[in-house]
């Protein structure tokens, strides 16, 4: 669906919905495909084969209990365990059908395609507006100042950040609030116009309101994005996506369509998980 | 005398402790759980009570016992012996009083002097007699106040708190009191210095030749008390020193706290840090013995007259010397950066040296601001290296190939060999030094507020 260099906007025939309308359940392209993953930390495994086969233009919710390997499954798909010296990641992961972990790959190229938002809001402490303006500015994403400007303008508006901050766009990121810290984060991942967008627990720490405008965003860009997004809020899996993996231990336990995976799990794990009985 | 009086006063002391802890367990009759402080605290109390005060008079005694019996041998003394002596001769007069009291006689000294000696020597003992005696009845009183306090819900614990808090008070009074006594003596004499010389002069003056005639027979120069030279001079070093120690500095920094292995690292930041270990002197040496001849020879070889003292040799060496403190503050302050900062450049796809320039750098840059003022204090109050590689002749140039001098230098010349504390020459020493004094302060004021503001970034 969308060619090798990244131009993803071209020649989307129809939305996500619209496809799956037409033929529920084949409709999507499979964008990324990961065949036995596995993950150490040092001697400490922390994936398990795993398998799981991410279709474009949709969100995929991956839950589980703390510590179950969502963030480090997530962080495969970028290749962000690289800068974790102890990690060490075997099988293959393929994106658009190219195994991203082999030699020729280049890592930075490869992040600026698969953004993500992080699990702690991490600005840098830079003004808000070069926050934004960072990624765009290494990849050379603006010819001008104003395209700059518009993309910063663009992006913060998405995040449903922009009416808070438009008059203060010099002031430091770092002094805003949690919620609009993790939303200027927000902004900044999509400023890079990535294919793929990884989100851990955004919504974390935002109040009820942020939390509506971000799963909004969420649902608008997956007209355009393949998302992941990790949530500890079942209710939020079963708002934004369309197929959820639930995680245990380490293993994937269970990946389907949402509405399956709640109304009529297949793995006892899973129903214990989503009605509440452990995790 | 004053030794046995301190064992004395400690052996109260002792006393005291053993004292109150009998004391207050016999005010519950044995039962520790019924007082309001643990036995041990009504024993510290006392023992405090006991030793503190009594010390603190010793002391207060022993600072005041000289110049009190000097006043006194002073107004003993025949009004017609010292009539018409001059500050210095009456001084003189008192130290031989004193030396022939320690029984160091040289010729005959004069009746009137042997008498005060005697005199001199009487009143030594009554004062320390008085001394032991006050003390050790303080001490005594002391132990009774105390004593007395305790009781079953006596606070001692409490009191115990104060005495810590006062001795903590009276650790960092005496660091403040220190630099307050360096200060002014510095701005006293500098206050001498500046009724002899115009400020004017001094300030803007483009010439130094400090050396003037102390003795008539004497020959030298005039006396020219321009002292722009001299900081031109240190400013030329300090920039030289500091254009070697940053970037070599801050890039060993990055290397170590981003790109060296852990293994590396453990090997390397120590080696560097060996070099603030160094003694100037040794620098010195190199920088005389290694440095210069070397540069002589290349500047020979392309046809280029370098002296054999210089700045840049002298600059460039004090550089190695400071790079450990840059590096080793530089290094804090990146690895201080959080490593969530680095995952949300690398995740945006960002390249590792991007990441240091746009994020690490700036987000470390107070730290390393610190460590860089550091260095600058260092480089303007370092003096061995320049005295052995850069030479003491003050000439006002900006070239790095001819000798220079420096602040410190010239304090250290100006006060070697012959000095007299009322000629200009010395006391120009006293003027460098604290401006030199006044530069370095602002300075660290400025790294410490930087450093400050750096630690409120990520709480
Ligand atoms: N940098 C690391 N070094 C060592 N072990 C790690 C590291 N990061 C994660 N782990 C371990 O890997 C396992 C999976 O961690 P992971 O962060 O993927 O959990 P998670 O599912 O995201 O949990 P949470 O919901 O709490 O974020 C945990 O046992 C964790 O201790
Ligand atoms: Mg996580």
């Amino acid at each position: 669906m969308n060619d090798a260099t990244g131009s993803v906007n071209a020649g989307i025939p129809l939305s996500a919905e619209e496809m799956s309308k037409i033929a529920p359940g084949l409709a999507h392209d499979i964008k990324i495909k990961s065949s036995d993953v596995e993950v150490h930390y040092g001697d400490k495994q922390a994936l398990f084969d795993v398998n799981l086969d991410i279709p474009a233009n949709q969100v995929i919710a991956l839950i589980g209990p703390s510590g179950c390997g969502k963030s480090t499954y997530m962080r495969c798909l970028n290749r962000m365990n690289d800068t974790i010296d102890i990690a060490r990641v075997t099988g293959t992961i393929e994106i658009d059908g190219v195994d991203i972990y082999q030699k020729k790959i280049d890592v930075v190229e490869l992040r600026a395609r698969v953004g993500m938002v992080f699990q702690k809001p991490n600005p840098f402490p830079k003004s808000i507006f070069e926050n934004v303006a960072y990624g765009p500015k290494i990849h050379g994403l603006a010819a001008s100042k104003s395209d700059m400007e518009e993309i910063v303008v663009e992006s913060l508006t998405k995040a449903g950040l922009f009416d808070e901050v438009k008059d203060r766009l010099e002031a430091p990121g770092t002094g805003l609030s949690g919620g609009q810290q993790q939303r200027l984060c927000i902004a900044r991942a999509i400023a890079t116009k990535p294919e793929v967008i990884l989100m851990d627990e955004p919504c974390s720490a935002l109040d009820p309101i942020a939390t509506a405008k971000i799963e909004e965003l969420i649902d608008e860009l997956k007209q355009n994005y393949t998302i992941v997004i990790v949530t500890h809020s079942m209710q939020q899996a079963a708002r934004v996506s369309q197929m959820t993996a639930f995680f245990h231990l380490g293993y994937l336990v269970e990946v389907g369509e949402t509405d399956q995976i709640f109304t009529n799990p297949q793995d006892k794990r899973t129903q214990d998980y989503i009605t509440g009985r452990f995790g | 005398m004053f030794g046995y009086v301190l064992i004395t006063l400690i052996a109260l002391s002792l006393a005291g402790f053993v004292l109150g802890r009998q004391r207050a367990l016999a005010a519950v009759s044995g039962t520790a759980a019924n007082l309001h402080s643990l036995p041990n605290y009504h024993g510290y109390f006392i023992a405090a009570w006991v030793g503190v005060p009594a010390l603190v008079l010793v002391l207060v005694w022993l600072l005041f016992q000289g110049s009190v019996i000097d006043v006194l041998l002073m107004r003993s003394l025949p009004a017609d012996k010292i009539a018409g002596l001059s500050q210095s001769e009456l001084a003189l007069l008192i130290s031989e009083v004193k030396s022939v009291a320690g029984g160091a006689i040289f010729g005959t000294p004069a009746a009137h002097v042997v008498e005060a000696a005697e005199r001199y020597n009487a009143w030594q003992s009554i004062a320390r007699w008085a001394m032991a005696a006050a003390a050790i009845a303080l001490a005594l009183v002391a132990m009774l106040i105390a004593r007395a306090r305790i009781a079953k819900d006596f606070r001692a614990r409490q009191g115990v708190e104060h005495v810590m808090d006062g001795l903590m008070i009276f650790c960092s009074a005496i660091a403040i009191l220190t630099t307050l006594g360096i200060v002014t003596s510095l701005a006293i004499e500098a206050y001498r210095f500046f009724q002899l010389v115009s400020p004017l002069q001094f300030f803007f003056g483009l010439n130094w030749e400090p050396q003037i005639a102390i003795r008539a027979d004497q020959v030298t120069a005039g006396g020219a008390f321009g002292a722009i030279p001299v900081y031109v001079g240190t400013l030329l070093i300090a920039f030289i020193a500091m254009a070697v120690a940053t970037p070599i500095g801050l890039l060993s920094a990055i290397y170590l706290t981003e790109y060296a292995s852990p293994k590396v690292r453990a090997v390397v930041k120590p080696l560097l840090e060996i070099l603030a270990g160094i003694p100037t002197v040794v620098y010195g040496f190199f920088a005389v013995l290694v440095v210069a001849p070397a540069m002589r020879n290349f500047g020979q070889a392309i046809g280029f007259d370098i002296a054999p003292n210089s700045a840049l040799a002298a600059g460039g060496v004090m550089g190695i010397m400071l790079i450990p403190f840059i590096s080793s503050l530089s290094d804090d302050a990146i690895a201080a950066v959080p490593q969530s900062l680095r995952d949300g450049s690398y995740g945006l796809g960002a390249t590792k040296s991007e990441t240091i320039i746009s994020v690490l750098l700036p987000a470390a840059l107070p730290g390393i601001m610190g460590g860089i003022l550091l260095a600058v204090s260092r480089a303007i109050g370092e003096t061995m290296i320049v005295v052995m590689a850069a030479g003491i002749i003050a000439s006002l140039t900006l070239n790095p190939f001819e000798p220079v001098t420096t602040v410190t230098v010239q304090i250290v010349t100006l006060l070697i060999g012959d000095t007299e504390f009322d000629n200009p020459k010395t006391l120009a020493a006293f003027a460098l030094g604290l401006v030199l004094f006044l530069v370095t302060l602002c300075l660290n004021v400025i790294a410490l507020r930087i450093v400050q503001k750096y630690r409120e970034q990520y709480d």
